[in-house]
């Protein structure tokens, strides 16, 4: 069924459509209209769960992981500062290896107090042990949220799903509503190997010395080690019944091109009509949409970098003092590689500023102009 | 690809209506992106929504400078605010008033259409007499100037969208798409 919605619907319907028993969230802009639905969607009775409400943020990750221990499907969206008073509870979720499924709707950080979109907010999270979906339209947050939990309940690593600020939270575009059956097939119920019931009583997160510890970081590495290859062998099941493909990357015109653009996010799909009226003009452009950040898919970035003579990489975020983050991850990727390109680092649409088929035209003229990779990081669109 | 720029002010439903007929052009088996000006609106104060209208998937995911058309819901905003900023050499304006198109100065270097949206509000009872809720008459006057989609899909996307009055709406948008 087809619908047009906003893409913080298309949160509450991939949450709705996975069929999440336990839901708390703490309301923040421009999140709201998701939590919003799914309490609408839990007092009809559409949606069987229980909403807990909740007094801030932290709270609201801290009743989530109870809820997770006790066996229950778990959701729960934020943005910007409520996602940053929640980091504490970040590491115990993604430490303690609570399979929760969280929107993230990518918000600028203050100060300068700002609603509007980058992605400093679910980046300054990458070490807490969640995987993070990029996506790039409404379509892609429900299908995504559905693959997450896929994802998460085996691997019993939590993950968050993340869209720009108003780019897609408040745009509305057509989503065609997966089933509801064919989602119940392809994900069935949360059922984890241990959880915390009175018949069985068990603690969890107890104190841990130097002698276990480490084992339990190393399964936690090795265990997002495997999630590449799950996301991309759950994503093909979900192409084989939905008809749309879900993976780590999207490489777009990238095979023949002497330039891509590495982008995320809404840009990631702004970049494609840029590189289709570059092309018209003769210059043979493409563009690889990062689709999943945490596990970092440095194998098919390298497999697409290994063919093209130069790359853009457009960050909407700022590691201060080392410069985009997906920059370096795309550096680290290629480190000590033969046949690699040249990588330049550009900077875009930080807090809200749009980022256009004009501003990718700018970059490719200044990284065609370009014979090497440079250590300067270039701000694009900035008033000097 | 088409894309549409309305003006409004605060709780008029200037966003209301954009929606509206992105469900009506979605019926259509369109692509279809809709999303208001990326802030905090304020009752009362100009609002700005957008539509982007394609027979093919729309990957472009920044703000619309150029529009090909226009839609003023609120007409004192032709006086208070540039509506035709970015507008298309030759593209429309469609405005809620009951003036003639000609007493617009703009006219002539845009094609300016009017429609008297407020009384049509008014005569089907929609919000008050003080501040009628004109987005329905408006939706079915752009629908059929601009031919984004046909009455039936737009009065099935009025049945879904709006929660109060839905068939006096129908009745607001069907008249103003007769009329314009």
């Amino acid at each position: 069924m087809k619908k047009v919605m906003m893409g913080n619907h298309a949160l509450s319907y991939g949450a709705m459509l996975s069929r999440a028993q336990v839901i708390s969230a703490y309301p923040i802009t421009p999140q709201t209209q998701v939590v919003e639905l799914l309490s609408e969607m839990c007092s009809d009775g559409t949606l069987n769960a229980q909403f807990i409400k909740v007094e801030s943020e932290h709270s609201a990750m801290a009743s989530c992981i109870g809820a997770s221990v006790a066996g229950a499907r778990t959701f729960t969206a934020t943005s910007s500062q409520g996602l940053a008073l929640m980091h504490e509870m970040l590491h115990w979720a993604g430490g303690g290896r609570h399979p929760i499924v969280m929107g993230n709707v990518n918000r600028s950080m203050a100060p300068g107090w700002s609603i509007w979109a980058d992605q400093n907010d679910s980046l300054s999270q990458r070490d807490t042990g969640w995987m993070q979906f990029y996506c790039a339209s409404n379509q892609e947050v429900v299908d995504t949220v559905i693959q997450a939990f896929k994802v998460a309940e085996a691997l019993m690593i939590p993950a968050m799903v993340i869209l720009d600020a108003f780019a897609l939270s408040h745009t509305y575009e057509v989503v065609d509503v997966p089933d509801q059956g064919l989602v119940d097939k392809y994900l069935p119920p949360f059922k984890p190997a241990i959880k915390l019931t009175p018949a069985d009583p068990r603690a969890f997160g107890g104190l841990t010395g130097a002698e276990h510890y480490m084992e339990l970081r190393y399964k936690l590495e090795t265990d997002m080690e495997k999630a590449p290859a799950l996301i991309e062998e759950t994503g093909r099941e979900f192409g084989k019944i939905f008809g749309r493909d879900l993976g780590l990357v999207d490489p777009y015109r990238c095979d023949d091109a002497d330039f891509i653009f590495v982008t995320s996010g809404t840009a990631g799909f702004t970049a494609r009509v840029a590189v289709d009226e570059l092309r018209k003009s003769g210059v043979k452009a493409g563009n690889l949409r990062i689709k999943v950040f945490r596990p970092f898919p440095f194998e098919r970035v390298r497999e697409v970098l290994g063919k093209v003579k130069k790359a853009a990489v457009v960050d909407r975020n700022c590691s201060y003092g080392a410069g985009g983050i997906f920059y370096q991850e795309v550096k680290s990727a290629i480190y000590g590689r033969p046949g690699m390109p040249p990588l330049i680092g550009y900077i875009a649409g930080l807090g809200g500023r749009d980022i256009t088929t004009d501003s990718f035209k700018e970059i490719a003229a200044d990284a065609m102009a370009k014979d090497r990779a440079e250590e300067e990081i270039v701000w694009i669109g900035v008033k000097k | 690809m088409v894309e549409i720029r309305f003006h409004g002010r605060g709780g008029q439903g200037t966003v209301v209506a954009s929606k509206i007929l992105a469900d009506a052009i979605a019926k259509e088996d369109k692509w279809v992106q809709a999303y208001p000006e990326f802030g905090v609106e304020r009752r009362g104060s100009p609002v700005v929504a957008f539509i982007r209208i394609d027979d093919k998937q729309i990957y472009d995911k920044s703000r619309i400078y150029t529009p090909d058309h226009v839609v003023v819901v609120d007409p004192t905003l032709v006086e208070a605010i540039d509506i035709t900023e970015g507008l298309k050499p030759g593209g429309t304006i469609i405005i809620n008033s009951d003036r003639r198109p000609e007493d617009f100065p703009f006219h002539g270097k845009f094609k300016v259409r009017t429609i008297d949206a407020t009384a049509i509000a008014v005569k089907h009872k929609l919000g008050s007499l003080a501040t009628p809720i004109v987005n329905t008459a408006i939706a079915g006057a752009v629908t059929k100037i601009l031919g984004l989609a046909r009455l039936e899909s737009l009065a099935a996307a009025i049945r879904d969208g709006v929660p109060i009055k839905a068939e006096d709406n129908v009745k607001a948008a069907t008249e103003a798409y007769e009329m314009a």
